[in-house]
C-alpha cells in the first residue's frame, strides 16, 4: 500500500494532464482561432469593381475612389479629439459611440469609423494622419454614375450587414456589397477578388514579416466589366415619359429575352445612393411610403392584366379546339350568365370572331370561349388544370428564372384554388363563376414583366427565351443555359397568326387605331383594370389603371413591351401612347408623333393620386 | 551485477537525453526571433546559452558518476549545511532579479543555490532516515525530519519563492513511504481540500458542510456511543482553519496571490491583465490542434504571446508546434521517467538510496504537476520550471545532479 501511493498520483496526474490537453488541442477548436486573431493580422487589398455598359457600349456605371478611415481598437493611442472631429466635421459623442461599437465588434479587427470621406477631407486628413495612431485611411472603390436614370435597374452598393459578414466568409465588416438591382445579382462577377496578405504580428502588434512568407497571400483580381441587356437610351426616354405617374414599362427583345428597357415611376437619380449621402437619402427614399420610389413596379406589382390577357384565353381556345377563327359569338352590350349575373361590354357589331374580338376587345367574345374551354373536360377542376398548364408555359404564375434582382410570381388559379375557396367537395363550383379570368381580371395577377414577355412570346409566334439583363461579361456574349435555350409554350405556331392579326388591327382599325405610327406596323392590345384601395377601411374603386401591350415590326418583332400607368383610365389613353413612343424611339430613334409626346409630357396623374388621399370625396374615371 | 557492465540504468538515461534534448529544440524555436538559425552556439540568445549548459551538464555526468556512492552518504550532511549556508549567503552576496534575491552573479555566470538545495535536502533526509536509530513513527524523529525539510523551504521561502519552497511538500512521499502515519497526508489533504473550497465558494458554505458531516459522521456512529467532544474539536479546527484560510486570502496575500487563484478558479477573466499569461498560454497550447504546427512554425512562439516562454512556459511551445502528439510524448516521457525511477527505488536494497530515490522522484513529481498544471491553465500562476526542459542553467545542472546521484546509487546498489 505504501508504494502504491506515489505510484497512483502519478499515473492520475499523467491521465488528468493528458484529458485537459486533449480538450484543449482536440475538441476545443476556440484557440485556433483566438491563435490566428492575435497572431497574423490580415490586410485587406481592395480592387477595382467591374464597370457597368448597355447593350450599345455606352458606360453607365464606373468608378471613384474613396477613403474610410479605419480604426483597430486596440492600437488606438489618445489623441487630439478636438482637431480630429474638426476635420471630419463629426460630434465627439458620436467619435466615442462609434469607437465602442468598434471595440465590441472586434478589439483587434479593423472597423470603418467614418466611410467614404470627400476628396478634401481625405486631402487633409493624409497630413495629419500620422498623429492618430490605430487609425488608418483604407482606399476602396465607390460608384460614379454616368447616367442619370436606371436606378432601379443598376442597384447600388453599400457596406455589408453583419448578418451577410456571418455567413460568407469573404466579407469582412466595412465591405461594400452590391444590395439591389444589378450590383446585387452580378455582386460575384462585379467585386472581383480581394488580395490579401497574413503578416505575423508579435505580442505588441509589430509586424515580424510575412506569415509563412507570404505562401497565403494573393494579389486583388479587378472585377469584370459587364455590359447589360439595356438600351440606355430607351431607358432614359421612358423614365422621361413616366414622369409625374406611376407604374412601370417593360421593354424586350422577343428574339433573345433581352430587358431592352426597365422602367419604374417614380424613380431616383442613382447618384443619390453613394457615398456618405447614401443613408440620408436612403432613409429618405425608403420612408415614402406613398408614392414608393424603392418599389420597381416593372417587376414586384402584380396587377390584374385586364384586356390584354385575352389574347392568351383566345390561344387557349384554339389550341383546345373549342372553336377555330370562324366561330363567331353575339354580343349585345354584354352577356349574361349564371343566375342573372351580367358581363358587361361596350358597343361595337355583332357577332363577331375571334380577329375583331381582340381588335374590338369583346368581353362577351373571350367569356364565351373561356368557358367553352373549361368545359370541354368533364368535370370544371380537369377544364381549370388544363387551363393552368397552358398559362404556365408563358412564365406566368411563377418565379420566371430571370436574372434580377427581385421579382414576383403573380397568380394564376387552377382548380385546387377554387377547390378551397368554393369549400369542394361540399360545394360545387363551374367555370362560370371563374369566368372573369377569361379578360383578365377576377384571380388573375401578372407584374408588368410577365406582361412583357407574354407579348415577346406572341411575337416569336409560340417561343420565348427567359428575359435576362445580362449580355457580356468582358465583352464576352453570355453563354448561360438559361437564357440561351429556347422554350415554347404548349401553343401550337399556327394558332399564333390570327391572334397576331388581331393585335395588328388593334393598330390598324381598333382600339388603338389613333396611335399608329408612320412606317411602323405595330401589333398591340389595350387593356384597362379595375382596382381597389382601403380608405379608412372601405373598399374604394379607384380610376382604373390604363394598360397596353405591343411589338413591332409585326413580321419581326425587333421590340415587345407592356406599359403599366396606374389610374390612367382606359388602355389608349396613357399606357397606349407610351408604348407608340417607345417602339418609335427605339426603331426609328427619332420622334415623329410629337403630339402624342407632347400630350404624354404635358399630363400629369398627381392629382389622380392626390385623391385617395386627400380625405374627401372623389369621382373617378373622368 | 546482473545489469549491463556499467551498471547504470540506461532506460533513465535515455528518458534525461530525450527530455533534454527535446527542450533544446523547444527552446532554440522560442528565442529563435531575427537570429542566424545556424548560429547554435550565439552566446547572445537563450538557445545558444542552453547549448553550452547541456555540453557542461556531459562533464557534471561523468563527474558525478565517477564518484563513489558511499561519497553521497557519508558527506550528505556537509552538502546540506554548505547548502543551507549558500542560501543563507544570499540574503548578504545575492542579486536580486525580478524582486527575488535568489541569484550569486560570478562574472558572466548567475547561480541559483535554492535549484541545488533540493538535492542537498535529498540526500539530507535521506542519510537521517537511514540512521538506525531513526524511527519515523516516534514523534520527535518527525520533528526532527521536518526540521531538516522547514529549514531550507523557509530560507528559500524568504528569497520570497513560494513556488521553490512548495517543492519542499514533496518530501511526504519518502517520509510516507517509510512509515509516516497516514494521517500526516491525510490532514494534509483536508486542509488542501478546505484551502480550496474556501476559496472557491467562500468560508460559509465550507462550514456548513463541514459540520453537516461531522453530524453525519456523528449520528451514523452512534450507536458505538462516540467522543462527542472529540468531534466538536475536529469540526471546530476544520472550521478555525476554513475562516483562518480565508483571513489570510483576504488581509494576508497580496492582491496578484489573489488573482491567480481567482483566475484558476475561474472567479475572474481578465485575459489581458493577470491571466494574461494562462490566457496566451493555453492559446499557443490549443492552437496546436492534433500534429501541432510545426518546428518554429508556431505563430505564438514567433509573436512572443506567451511571456516567459523559454523559461516555465516552454511547455506551450510544445503544445504549439507538435500539437497533441507532441505533449502527449512529454507527459507519456515524464510519467515514464518517474515510474521507472519508482521501480529503481523499490529495488534499492539500502534505505538511504530508496529514500532518496523517493525524494528525486517527489522533486521531480512536484514540478510536473505545478509547472504544466499551470501551463495548460488548472493550477494557479506559480514560477517553477519543467525539469530538463526548461531553459536555465542552475535548473538544468541541478536536475542533473539530482538524477544522476540516483543513478549512481542504483549502479551500485548490490555493493552499497
Amino acid at each position: 500500500m505504501r508504494k502504491l501511493l506515489l505510484y497512483i498520483t502519478i499515473l492520475v496526474t499523467g491521465i488528468v494532464f493528458l484529458a485537459r490537453l486533449f480538450y484543449l488541442q482536440v475538441v476545443n477548436d476556440s484557440f485556433a482561432v483566438r491563435s490566428q486573431d492575435n497572431a497574423i493580422e490580415v490586410v485587406y487589398d481592395y480592387p477595382q469593381r467591374g464597370y457597368i455598359s448597355d447593350r450599345n457600349g455606352k458606360l453607365m456605371v464606373s468608378n471613384q475612389p474613396s477613403y474610410d478611415v479605419m480604426a483597430i481598437p486596440r492600437n488606438l493611442k489618445p489623441f487630439d479629439t478636438t482637431e480630429f472631429c474638426e476635420i471630419l466635421s463629426i460630434e465627439p459623442e458620436e467619435l466615442g459611440r462609434r469607437l465602442d461599437k468598434a471595440k465590441i465588434y472586434s478589439p483587434i479587427l479593423p472597423s470603418v469609423i467614418i466611410p467614404q470621406l470627400t476628396k478634401a477631407e481625405y486631402a487633409y486628413l493624409q497630413e495629419k494622419m500620422r498623429k492618430y495612431e490605430g487609425f488608418y485611411i483604407q482606399k476602396r472603390s465607390l460608384r460614379d454614375y454616368q447616367v442619370d436614370h436606371s436606378a432601379n435597374v443598376l442597384g447600388y452598393i453599400a457596406q455589408v450587414n453583419q448578418k451577410k459578414v456571418n455567413e460568407d466568409p469573404y466579407y469582412i465588416s466595412g465591405d461594400l456589397i452590391g444590395r439591389s438591382g444589378v450590383e446585387k445579382v452580378y455582386e460575384e462577377l462585379l467585386r472581383g477578388e480581394k488580395g490579401v496578405k497574413y503578416i505575423q504580428k508579435d505580442r505588441f502588434n509589430r509586424d515580424i514579416g510575412p506569415y509563412k512568407d507570404g505562401i497565403y497571400d494573393t494579389l486583388p483580381t479587378k472585377g469584370k466589366d459587364i455590359s447589360i441587356t439595356i438600351d440606355a437610351e430607351l431607358q432614359a426616354y421612358g423614365e422621361k415619359l413616366m414622369q409625374n405617374k406611376r407604374g412601370g414599362i417593360v421593354a424586350i427583345e422577343p428574339g433573345s429575352g433581352e430587358i431592352l428597357s426597365l422602367v419604374t415611376a417614380p424613380n431616383y437619380d442613382p447618384a443619390l445612393l453613394v457615398g456618405r449621402k447614401r443613408s440620408p437619402n436612403y432613409t429618405r427614399l425608403y420612408y415614402d411610403s406613398i408614392a414608393q420610389p424603392l418599389y420597381d413596379r416593372g417587376l414586384l406589382a402584380e396587377y390584374p392584366p385586364g384586356s390584354p390577357f385575352k389574347v392568351l384565353t383566345g390561344l387557349i381556345a384554339l389550341q383546345e379546339g373549342v372553336v377555330d377563327t370562324e366561330d363567331t359569338f353575339s354580343c349585345h352590350n354584354g352577356f349574361s350568365y349564371g343566375r342573372g349575373r351580367r358581363m358587361g361590354c361596350h358597343p361595337h357589331s355583332s357577332p363577331l370572331g375571334l380577329v375583331p374580338g381582340i381588335s374590338s376587345s369583346c368581353n362577351t367574345y373571350f367569356a364565351q370561349v373561356y368557358r367553352k374551354t373549361i368545359e370541354k373536360y368533364p368535370s370544371p377542376q380537369e377544364g381549370m388544370d388544363a387551363w393552368n398548364n397552358h398559362l404556365q408555359s408563358f412564365g406566368l404564375g411563377q418565379f420566371m428564372g430571370n436574372d434580377l434582382s427581385t421579382g414576383r410570381p403573380g397568380k394564376i388559379p387552377n382548380a385546387d384554388y377554387y377547390n378551397k375557396i368554393y369549400n369542394y367537395p361540399t360545394y360545387k363550383w363551374y367555370a362560370s363563376a371563374t369566368l372573369s379570368n377569361a379578360i383578365g381580371q377576377g384571380e388573375v395577377l401578372m407584374t408588368p414583366i410577365q406582361l412583357a414577355n407574354m407579348t415577346a412570346i406572341i411575337a416569336n409566334r409560340g417561343w420565348y427565351y427567359t428575359p435576362h439583363i445580362l449580355k457580356k461579361i468582358e465583352g464576352e456574349p453570355i453563354k448561360e443555359e438559361k437564357f440561351t435555350v429556347k422554350k415554347n409554350t404548349t401553343i401550337d405556331r399556327k394558332h399564333y397568326d390570327p391572334v397576331v392579326e388581331g393585335m395588328h388591327q388593334v393598330y390598324t382599325n381598333g382600339t388603338a387605331r389613333r396611335l399608329q405610327v408612320p412606317g411602323i406596323e405595330i401589333a398591340g392590345k389595350t387593356g384597362t383594370a379595375e382596382n381597389f384601395t382601403k380608405i379608412n377601411g372601405k373598399r374604394t374603386q379607384l380610376t382604373d389603371h390604363s394598360i397596353f401591350v405591343a411589338f413591332a415590326p409585326v413580321d419581326n418583332p425587333k421590340i415587345a413591351l407592356a406599359v403599366f400607368v396606374e389610374n390612367g383610365y382606359w388602355g389608349s389613353r396613357y399606357a397606349g401612347k407610351i408604348a407608340s413612343l417607345m417602339v418609335e424611339k427605339y426603331i426609328k430613334k427619332e420622334i415623329t408623333r410629337t403630339d402624342l409626346e407632347d400630350w404624354i409630357l404635358n399630363h400629369s396623374l398627381e392629382d389622380e393620386y392626390a385623391k385617395p388621399l386627400s380625405g374627401e370625396p372623389f369621382i373617378i374615371n373622368q | 551485477m546482473t545489469k549491463s557492465s556499467t551498471g547504470f540504468d540506461w532506460i533513465t538515461i535515455l528518458i534525461y537525453i530525450l527530455l533534454v534534448g527535446f527542450g533544446w529544440i523547444n527552446i532554440y524555436s522560442a528565442s529563435l526571433g531575427t537570429n542566424d538559425p545556424t548560429d547554435f552556439f550565439n552566446m547572445n540568445v537563450p538557445y545558444g546559452r542552453q547549448a553550452l549548459f547541456i555540453s557542461l551538464s556531459v562533464v557534471l555526468i561523468i563527474l558525478l558518476l565517477s564518484i563513489e556512492a558511499k561519497f553521497y552518504q557519508r558527506f550528505s550532511s556537509i552538502i546540506y549545511s554548505l547548502s543551507l549556508l549558500s542560501l543563507v549567503g544570499l540574503f548578504i552576496f545575492g542579486s536580486t532579479i525580478a524582486g527575488q534575491t535568489a541569484w550569486y552573479q560570478i562574472g558572466p555566470i548567475s547561480i541559483q543555490p535554492s535549484e541545488f538545495a533540493k538535492a542537498a535536502t535529498a540526500l539530507a533526509v535521506a542519510k537521517y532516515l537511514s540512521g538506525i536509530q531513526t524511527n519515523i513513527r516516534d514523534f520527535k524523529h518527525q520533528l526532527k525530519v521536518f526540521l531538516i525539510i522547514a529549514l531550507p523551504m523557509l530560507l528559500v521561502l524568504l528569497q520570497p519563492d513560494a513556488g521553490s519552497a512548495m517543492v519542499y511538500f514533496s518530501f511526504a512521499f519518502a517520509l510516507y513511504r517509510e512509515g509516516l502515519h497516514f494521517v500526516y497526508l491525510l490532514l494534509g489533504f483536508f486542509a488542501a481540500s478546505i484551502f480550496v473550497a474556501t476559496l472557491a465558494f467562500g468560508p460559509l458554505w465550507v462550514i456548513c458542510s463541514i459540520l453537516l458531516i461531522a453530524a453525519l459522521v456523528y449520528l451514523k456512529n452512534l450507536k458505538r456511543k462516540p467522543n462527542l467532544i472529540k468531534y466538536l474539536f475536529f469540526a471546530s479546527v476544520a472550521v478555525g482553519f476554513s475562516l483562518s484560510v480565508n483571513y489570510v486570502f483576504e488581509n494576508i496575500f497580496k492582491q496578484h496571490h489573489r488573482d491567480r487563484f481567482n483566475i484558476v478558479l475561474g472567479k475572474e477573466v481578465d485575459s489581458r491583465g493577470i491571466g494574461y499569461n494562462t490566457n496566451q498560454s493555453e492559446i499557443a497550447i490549443g492552437s496546436g490542434g492534433l500534429f501541432g504546427k510545426g518546428w518554429t512554425e508556431g505563430t505564438q512562439t514567433k509573436g512572443h504571446f506567451v511571456p516567459e516562454q523559454h523559461t516555465d512556459y516552454i511547455f506551450s511551445t510544445v503544445g504549439e508546434e507538435w500539437g497533441f502528439m507532441g505533449s502527449t510524448f512529454i507527459l507519456g516521457l515524464f510519467v515514464l521517467l518517474m515510474l521507472r525511477l519508482l521501480y529503481l527505488a523499490e529495488r534499492q536494497k539500502s534505505t538511504f538510496s530508496r529514500v532518496y530515490g523517493y525524494g528525486v522522484i517527489g522533486i521531480l513529481f512536484m514540478h510536473f504537476l505545478v509547472n504544466i498544471g499551470m501551463v495548460i491553465g488548472i493550477f494557479p500562476t506559480v514560477g517553477i520550471p519543467l525539469p530538463f526542459l526548461s531553459y536555465g542553467g542552475s535548473g538544468l545542472w541541478a536536475f542533473t545532479t539530482l538524477l544522476f546521484i540516483f543513478i549512481k546509487l542504483d549502479s551500485q546498489r548490490i555493493s552499497f
